[in-house]
């Protein structure tokens, strides 16, 4: 653990940005898809099952890293209310990225779908198929993506609000880039 | 003063307002957050109600009297077999994938009618149907086949508008449909002057849909499929169907397997000329073209849907084995988002339709 520093580890940073993207991609991609008959939906269906499974295995790398790297403190003055927010709030993002790409591969195989990836790559079944398991693992997955859709927004306003009207130092701890240092670090 | 230790920094002036910028950053936080729901909405079809969604096609299908709860929302009415497909190799000049190497390969399927009603009385229906299940080298392929030579219509949308115009009291609305629809006209001859037959043995059932298989080489070649009966045709007429029964052809095809054993076709592949059309299932292609015949399908045992093998199964037809892809055929990915639809409801509605069998609680 390295509380001492200010920012993430690079490799930590990239993670974050590069999931960032795939996610708010897979949420968008989810509702487009299953409101279309389009040709492009088995394309859509595709894109999603491989992401997703992508997204899986990525999670794992992330937690690692957190394990090892740690993350940077809050600042000092930050109030206790919000303190507790964002840590539940990240609890959760790490809950939903976990638990999503399950629920979707779960629905697949309650439903005897074969799980094909981008590239031919099969997933074998772990679950055989039924009727009752599908329709909760589906609704799961549905509504537990509309929560994580809404809770990426609100991620997104809380690093707006540090990065913008705070200026606190929170934003430039996962910025890709460096940022201006205008603020002393919090301490 | 919370909100100033929430909101501490520059934004803050010494009085402890949020300075002009300040409002100004919540501004632009609330259009980023704004901006992105709207995106959500629109991307999810919220604010497009003209969009064609697999509910609203499913909307479309469900009869007068209510969807089929626990039941699929089109060819409803159906029984499983399952058997084997005999590849005879022959197949693998066109196509690389596993299932046309020369051998067996299980087969699971399902006889079906052209009608959202599970309880339909066979004689009203006119199109019969053969959903299958191929299973070579760890792979699956699914295709889901009807009677008529060539599809109704060219388009998914024309599919949902001559659902909508047929399910209309009003007689102008078909009148209206087939103006604007004129390649119905072929279907509508057919419907009216092909035999009937009094089984699903004697009916062939046609793939309709354009697809690419690619060979060894990787040369590709647009292809169509049909599944030819071994049984002879014994045309009969809608009357004397009607006569032997509601439910007919179910009785007739488990007799039928039971007495004279199991039931064959042959899958005969058609290959595309350059400038044929494979993005529209209502043109058949001309005469002489190239086929190949790429093996037998044997039915071999008739199990009743309800507990059967099929039920668990969505004959989508994109589900596809390497060396087969689709085409520029708009259908199979307009059934496929439909189906799995009507896959999701029929799950969630499955007590509507409780299983009788020990095998599965």
């Amino acid at each position: 653990m390295n509380n001492e520093a200010h920012r993430f580890a690079p490799i930590q940073r990239l993670l974050h940005w590069l999931m960032a993207a795939c996610i708010i991609a897979m949420l968008f991609i989810g509702v487009g898809m299953v409101s279309t008959v389009t040709p492009e939906y088995p394309s859509l269906i595709l894109i999603h099952e491989t992401l997703g499974v992508t997204l899986l295995l990525l999670v794992a790398i992330r937690l690692a890293l957190r394990l090892h790297y740690g993350a940077p403190r809050l600042p000092a003055d930050l109030p206790h209310a919000i303190r507790l927010a964002a840590r539940l709030s990240h609890l959760a993002l790490y809950g939903f990225m976990i638990i999503m790409p399950l629920l979707g591969l779960g629905m697949l195989w309650a439903a005897a779908y074969p799980v094909v990836l981008l590239g031919g790559i099969q997933i074998p079944a772990l679950l055989p198929q039924s009727d009752r398991a599908h329709t909760l693992l589906w609704n799961s997955h549905v509504y537990l993506g509309f929560a994580f859709f809404a809770l990426v927004l609100l991620h997104v306003a809380a690093a707006l609000f540090h990065a913008l009207i705070r200026r606190d130092g929170v934003f430039r701890s996962i910025a890709p880039l460096p940022l201006r240092n205008t603020t002393a670090p919090a301490e | 003063m919370r909100t100033a230790r929430v909101l501490h920094g520059e934004e803050m002036n010494n009085s402890g307002n949020l300075s002009r910028s300040g409002l100004g950053s919540l501004v632009l936080i609330a259009a980023i957050l704004g901006g992105a729901a709207a995106a959500f909405a629109y991307t999810a079809g919220w604010l497009s109600p003209d969009r064609l969604t697999p509910e609203r096609m499913i909307a479309a299908l469900a009869p007068p009297g209510g969807a089929p709860l626990g039941h699929r929302r089109n060819h409803a009415k159906g029984i499983c077999f399952t058997g084997v497909f005999e590849a005879n190799g022959n197949g693998r000049a066109l196509s690389r994938a596993k299932v046309f190497e020369r051998g067996n390969y299980p087969a699971l399927g399902r006889f079906n009618l052209g009608t959202a009603d599970p309880n339909a009385v066979d004689a009203t229906v006119r199109v019969r149907g053969l959903g299958l299940q191929i299973t070579a080298g760890g792979e699956e392929w699914r295709m889901a086949m009807i009677n008529p030579p060539f599809f109704a219509v060219s388009t998914p949308q024309s599919f949902h508008d001559l659902l909508i115009a047929s399910g209309k009291k009003d007689p102008d609305a078909m009148k209206t449909f087939i103006q604007a629809n004129p390649e119905f006209a072929a279907f509508a001859t057919w419907a009216k002057t092909a035999p009937w037959t009094a089984s699903y043995a004697e009916e062939p059932y046609h793939g309709l849909n354009s697809f690419i298989f690619t060979d060894a080489e990787g040369g590709e070649h647009a292809v169509r499929w049909s599944l030819l009966p071994a049984a002879p045709v014994v045309p009969i007429s809608q009357t004397e169907l009607e006569k032997r029964g509601p439910d007919f052809l179910e009785q007739e095809i488990v007799e039928r397997v039971r007495a004279s054993g199991p039931q064959r076709w042959t899958m005969v592949t058609t290959v595309a000329d350059p400038g044929d059309p494979t993005a529209d299932p209502s043109k058949a292609w001309p005469e002489g073209r190239r086929t190949v015949q790429v093996g037998t399908l044997v039915v071999q045992q008739i199990e009743q849907e309800r507990d059967g093998p099929c039920r668990d199964i969505n004959f989508d037809p994109t589900v596809l084995p390497r060396g087969i892809r689709l085409s520029d055929d708009p259908f199979p990915a307009a059934r496929s988002s439909v189906y799995r639809k009507s896959y999701d409801l029929r799950a969630a509605e499955a007590s509507d339709y409780p299983r009788t069998g020990t095998a599965k609680p």
